[in-house]
C-alpha cells in the first residue's frame, strides 16, 4: 500500500488540479493491476465500512501507548480527526520484517476484519500500528474509521483515468456509474474494448444563467426582449431520453438517473431523441416542497416506495435542446420553448414534467416587485432569459441571467464556539449563534462560512480569551459579540429550542457597530416564518 | 512565595516581576519574544544575550540589567538566577530562592538541542511553572538535525527544478535555526527585513549569522535559486511575489498538525519547534523534583490534570494574557507575538 500512501500525501499536499491529476497517473501508471481498481472505488467516494468500532480503536491505542482515554479524547478534540489523532499516538517506527501488503490485500483484510471477535481485531490493528511509519498509519486508520477521503473529486479522478486509459471523461464516468465489485471487475473489463459503444447517455453542457447585480433596465434594455422565469430552488438537470431508455444528469455533469425512479418511465411516454433542460424540485398535491425534504431523499442509498411517496420529484422544464433526435440549441429560445411546449402538452406525461411558465410584466418595476416577495411565490427570484438566444455552454454574461431575492438576515449574539475539523481544526470556527427571548439568549443556528481568513483568526483568540466554560471541543463565551446572519428560508422545526430550522444560514458580517442588547429576538425570527 | 498578579507573577521578597504584562517597575525577563518581554517597564532584568534583542525590540532607552547564566543576584535576602532554557538565544529559566524555599519560573523551554541556544539544564526547585504550548502527547516533534536535514533536502531539489525556496518561521528564534544549520552549499540565503534587523540586533553581542537583506533593489539574478528566510507576517501578501518561482513552508511546531499545515496552504510544513513536546514536558517537570506544578501558556487545564492524574503532583493551571499564540501563525502583522 506504500504507492497508495504516497499518492495520498501528493494529494494532500495540493491544492493545484494539474498536480492531483499528475499523481493520479503516475499511480495508475505503476501500481500492481487489481490495486488500481480498489484505488479508483476508494477515490470515487465508496468508502470501505468501518470494520471495528471507533471506541474500541481509542481503547487499543490507549493500551498501546499507556495513557488515559480522557487524554485521547482531548487530544481528539484539537486534532479534529480520529484517524489522524490515533496515528500521531500509535507511532512512527517502521518494522522492515514485517509483511508487506497491497492495497488490495489490505482492504480484503478489512473486510474480513468485521467478522473477527475484537481481541482478534485488536491485534490486527494493534500490529499494524506498530509496523508502520506515521503516515501509513493515517491513511490506514482512514480506512478502518469509515471516514476515507482523499481531497478529489470524482471529476478529477475521471480526468486523470481518461488522460490514462486514452478515452473521453464522459466515456468513463458512464462505465464508472453503479455498483461494480472491484474484486470481479479488470480495467480491460471495465474499460477496454468498448470503444465504439453508442453514446446515447451523453447529455449537452450546460448553459448557466450570469448573476444580475444592479438595475435590469440599465443591464438589459427592453423587458419585451425577455422571457421571465421563476427561479426555483432544485437540482439543475437534463433528462435524456434515446433508445428507449432514460438518462438523467445533473449540472455537476453527474449521472443520478437512479436518485429519480420517477422519471424512468419517460422512456415509454417521450420520442426517443429527447433532452430536456429544467429543475428538479419537490413536488406533492400542487405544492413545491421545502428543499431539505428533498436533499434528504436524495442523501438515501435505498430508496422506499414510502420515500417516493413522501416526496415525490417533478422537473420544471424550461428548455428542450434535443428534438427528435435533432440537437436544437442553435435554434432561439422562442422556437425551442414551442417545441418544448407541444412535447408538454402529452397529458401523460404532467404528472412528473411541468412547464416553466412566464412570468408576465409590463415593466422591469413589477418584476422587481415579485423579486423582492419571491419567497411568497415559492422561488428564489427570477430568471431572465432573451427571447432571441441561442442555448450557448457553460456561465456566460449577455443572455442569461439569475435575479436572486434578497436573503434574509437576522443579527444574532455568538454564544458558542467550537474548533472545526480538517483544514480548520485547531481554530474555533464553528460558531452558534442566539436570539433574544425575553432577557435569556436562545441558540438558533450555527454558521461556519462568511468570515475571512483575518476575521477567523481574531474571532479565536477572541473566544480563547472570553471562554466562561468549556464542555469538550465546545465553549461558551461571554454573549457580548453580534453578527449578522444571512439565509435562504427558514422553516417551524420541532428539533430546534428555537423552534425553527434555517436554510443555508451563513455569516454576512461582523457587526462591530452593535452591542449584544441590539440583537435581534425570538419574536423577530418568528416573523419571517 | 510567589504571587499571580494581575500585571505578571510577582516576588514580593525582591520586589519583582517575571514577564510582567502590564507597566511595572522591575521586570525580569525569560527571553525576548514580544509576549514575555513587555514594553514600558521601569527596568529590565534579562540575560546577557537577551539584552540587544530587546533593546532592539522595545527601544534603545529601555534601562537594561544582566546576568550569565548560574550568576546569583542577591536581593534583600532573596536569590535570583538565570539558567539555560533551549527555547531560543539569551532564553533563560528564571530561578528564586527565599529563606529555603526554590521556585523555577520557565518562561518558554525546550530539552531538544536547537544547535544554537545553550541547552536546558533541569534545575531542582519545589515549585515550578512550566508552559505546555504543545502539552498533548499528539506531539511528538523529532530531533532538530534531522528536521534541518529535512529543510535542507527540501531546498536542494527545489534548486534543482528551479525555484526559490522561502521558509517562514519566527524573525527571533526559528530564523537562526534555520540559518545557522543550512547547508553552505545552498547559498547565501535572503533574508526578510525582520530577520535581518534582529540578526543585526543579535550580532552586537556577538551572535552571528549568514545572509543578505532582501531590499527592493536586490537584483533578480540574485533571486534564481536561493533561500529565503521570513517571518509568518508575509503569507499571503504581494511581498512573496517578486520571488516567483518558489515553494513556501512554515517551520514551526502546529506543523505536526495537518489541519493546521492544510490551512496555511503552504507547499510544505516542518515541525522545528522551540517549546517542549508532551514528553519532554513530561521528562523535564520529573527532573525537577518539585511538587507543586503551575501550567500555563497552553493546553494547561488538560496538562495540569494529566500531572495530578499521572504523576500524583500538585498541578494547578495558570491562565494568562496570552492564551497559546506564542507560535500561533496568524499571517497577520508583525504585532503579533512571536
Amino acid at each position: 500500500m506504500k504507492d497508495f500512501v504516497t499518492l495520498f500525501q501528493e494529494i494532500d499536499a495540493t491544492t493545484k488540479t494539474n498536480a492531483k491529476i499528475a499523481a493520479l497517473v503516475t499511480y495508475f501508471q505503476n501500481a500492481a493491476p487489481q490495486d488500481r481498481l480498489w484505488a479508483i472505488t476508494l477515490l470515487m467516494g465508496n468508502r470501505p465500512r468501518r470494520p471495528v468500532k471507533t471506541t474500541d480503536l481509542r481503547a487499543w491505542v490507549a493500551a498501546i501507548t499507556d495513557l488515559p482515554l480522557w487524554l485521547i479524547e482531548e487530544s481528539y478534540y484539537i486534532v479534529g480527526d480520529l484517524a489522524e489523532t490515533l496515528a500521531l499516538l500509535a507511532g512512527d517506527q517502521e518494522n522492515t520484517e514485517a509483511p508487506v501488503l497491497t492495497l488490495t490485500e489490505l482492504l480484503q483484510a478489512l473486510q474480513q476484519l468485521a467478522g473477527l471477535n475484537p481481541e482478534e481485531q485488536q491485534a490486527f490493528i494493534t500490529r499494524f500500528w506498530m509496523d508502520h511509519r506515521g503516515e501509513d498509519n493515517f491513511v490506514f486508520n482512514k480506512l478502518i474509521t469509515g471516514n476515507f477521503r482523499m481531497g478529489v473529486s470524482k471529476q478529477l479522478v475521471i480526468k486523470a483515468l481518461a488522460q490514462y486509459i486514452g478515452q473521453d471523461e464522459k466515456a468513463i464516468a458512464h462505465r464508472l456509474m453503479g455498483k461494480w465489485d472491484p474484486a470481479a471487475e479488470t480495467l480491460e473489463s471495465l474499460f477496454g474494448d468498448r470503444t465504439v459503444e453508442n453514446k446515447a447517455y451523453l447529455p449537452y453542457p450546460f448553459f448557466l444563467a450570469y448573476p444580475l447585480e444592479g438595475t435590469p433596465e440599465a443591464i438589459l434594455g427592453p423587458i419585451t426582449d425577455w422571457y421571465l422565469e421563476k427561479k426555483f430552488d432544485g437540482i439543475r438537470g437534463q433528462i435524456i431520453v434515446r433508445n428507449h431508455q432514460v438518462f438523467v444528469w445533473s449540472r455537476g455533469e453527474e449521472l443520478v438517473t437512479d436518485k429519480f425512479p420517477e422519471f424512468d418511465r419517460l422512456q415509454d411516454l417521450l420520442p426517443n431523441g429527447t433532452v430536456i433542460d429544467g429543475e428538479i424540485i419537490p413536488w406533492k398535491d400542487g405544492q413545491v416542497l421545502p428543499f431539505a425534504q428533498m436533499q434528504t431523499r436524495i442523501g438515501r442509498k435505498k430508496l422506499t416506495p414510502k420515500h417516493l411517496s413522501e416526496v415525490p420529484l417533478i422537473m420544471i422544464c424550461y428548455d428542450l435542446l434535443e428534438y427528435n433526435g435533432e440537437d436544437i440549441r442553435s435554434k432561439t429560445l422562442e422556437e425551442r420553448r414551442l417545441l418544448l411546449t407541444t412535447l408538454l402538452a402529452l397529458p401523460s406525461v404532467n404528472s412528473v414534467l411541468q412547464l416553466s411558465h412566464l412570468l408576465e410584466f409590463d415593466h422591469w418595476e413589477e418584476a422587481a416587485q415579485f423579486r423582492a416577495r419571491a419567497r411568497d411565490f415559492f422561488c428564489e427570484g427570477i430568471m431572465i432569459k432573451r427571447i432571441s438566444s441561442v442555448y450557448e455552454t457553460g456561465r456566460r454574461r449577455g443572455n442569461w441571467w439569475k435575479w436572486k431575492t434578497a436573503p434574509m438576515t437576522v443579527d444574532a449574539v455568538l454564544i458558542y464556539a467550537q474548533s472545526g475539523s480538517g483544514r480548520r481544526s485547531n481554530l474555533f470556527t464553528d460558531y452558534t449563534f442566539a436570539v433574544w427571548d425575553g432577557d435569556q439568549l436562545v441558540p438558533f443556528t450555527k454558521a461556519y462560512s462568511g468570515l475571512t481568513d483575518k476575521e477567523i483568526l481574531r474571532l479565536d483568540r477572541w473566544v480563547k480569551t472570553h471562554t466562561i466554560e468549556k464542555f469538550g471541543p465546545v465553549r461558551s463565551v461571554q454573549p457580548e459579540l453580534v453578527f449578522e446572519i444571512a439565509f435562504e428560508g427558514i422553516q417551524e422545526s420541532k428539533r430546534h429550542k428555537s423552534g425553527v430550522a434555517l436554510r443555508f444560514p451563513r455569516i454576512l458580517r461582523w457587526r462591530e457597530d452593535k452591542p449584544a442588547t441590539e440583537a435581534n429576538t425570538k419574536e423577530d425570527l418568528r416573523t419571517l416564518l | 512565595m510567589l504571587q499571580f498578579k494581575e500585571e505578571g507573577i510577582y516576588f514580593p521578597a525582591a520586589d519583582l516581576y517575571i514577564d510582567p504584562w502590564k507597566p511595572v517597575s522591575r521586570a525580569v525577563i525569560t527571553h525576548g519574544h514580544s509576549d514575555h518581554a513587555r514594553p514600558e517597564m521601569g527596568s529590565y532584568l534579562c540575560h546577557t544575550l537577551t539584552k540587544e534583542i530587546i533593546k532592539h525590540r522595545l527601544g534603545p532607552e529601555i534601562a537594561v540589567q544582566t546576568l550569565d547564566y548560574n550568576e546569583p543576584l542577591h536581593i534583600n535576602g532573596a536569590t535570583l538566577s538565570f539558567h539555560p532554557a533551549g527555547h531560543i538565544i539569551g532564553s533563560a529559566q528564571v530561578r528564586l530562592e527565599y529563606k529555603g524555599e526554590v521556585w523555577v519560573v520557565t518562561g518558554d523551554y525546550k530539552l531538544l538541542n536547537d544547535g544554537v541556544s545553550t541547552p536546558y539544564e533541569p534545575i531542582t526547585c519545589h515549585s515550578f511553572i512550566t508552559e505546555s504550548t504543545f502539552g498533548l502527547p499528539v506531539y511528538q516533534f523529532k530531533p532538530c538535525a534531522s528536521i534541518y536535514e529535512a529543510i535542507n533536502h527540501w531546498c536542494a531539489q527545489n534548486a534543482k527544478e528551479g525555484y526559490n525556496s522561502v521558509l517562514i518561521g519566527y524573525a527571533l528564534g526559528k530564523a537562526q535555526n534555520i540559518l545557522a544549520n543550512l547547508d553552505p552549499e545552498l547559498g547565501v540565503p535572503l533574508l526578510h527585513g525582520a530577520v535581518f534587523n534582529m540578526n543585526e540586533a543579535l550580532a552586537r553581542s556577538g551572535q552571528l549569522f549568514p545572509g543578505e537583506w532582501l531590499t527592493p533593489e536586490t537584483p533578480a539574478d540574485r533571486l534564481k535559486n536561493t533561500v529565503v528566510v521570513a517571518p509568518q507576517s508575509v503569507l499571503g501578501t504581494p511581498w512573496l511575489r517578486k520571488l516567483q518561482p518558489y515553494r513556501i513552508a512554515v517551520c514551526s511546531g502546529w506543523m505536526a498538525l495537518r489541519g493546521p499545515r492544510r490551512r496555511l496552504s503552504v507547499d510544505k510544513g516542518f515541525a522545528l519547534s522551540d517549546h517542549c513536546d508532551f514528553e519532554q514536558l513530561n521528562t523535564a517537570i520529573k527532573a525537577t523534583g518539585a511538587q507543586h506544578i503551575y501550567v500555563t501558556h497552553g493546553y494547561q487545564a488538560v496538562y495540569s490534570r494529566w500531572l495530578r492524574e499521572q504523576y500524583g503532583l500538585n498541578a494547578v493551571e495558570l491562565t494568562t494574557h496570552f492564551e497559546n499564540n506564542e507560535e500561533a501563525i496568524t499571517g497577520e502583522d508583525q504585532k503579533t507575538p512571536e
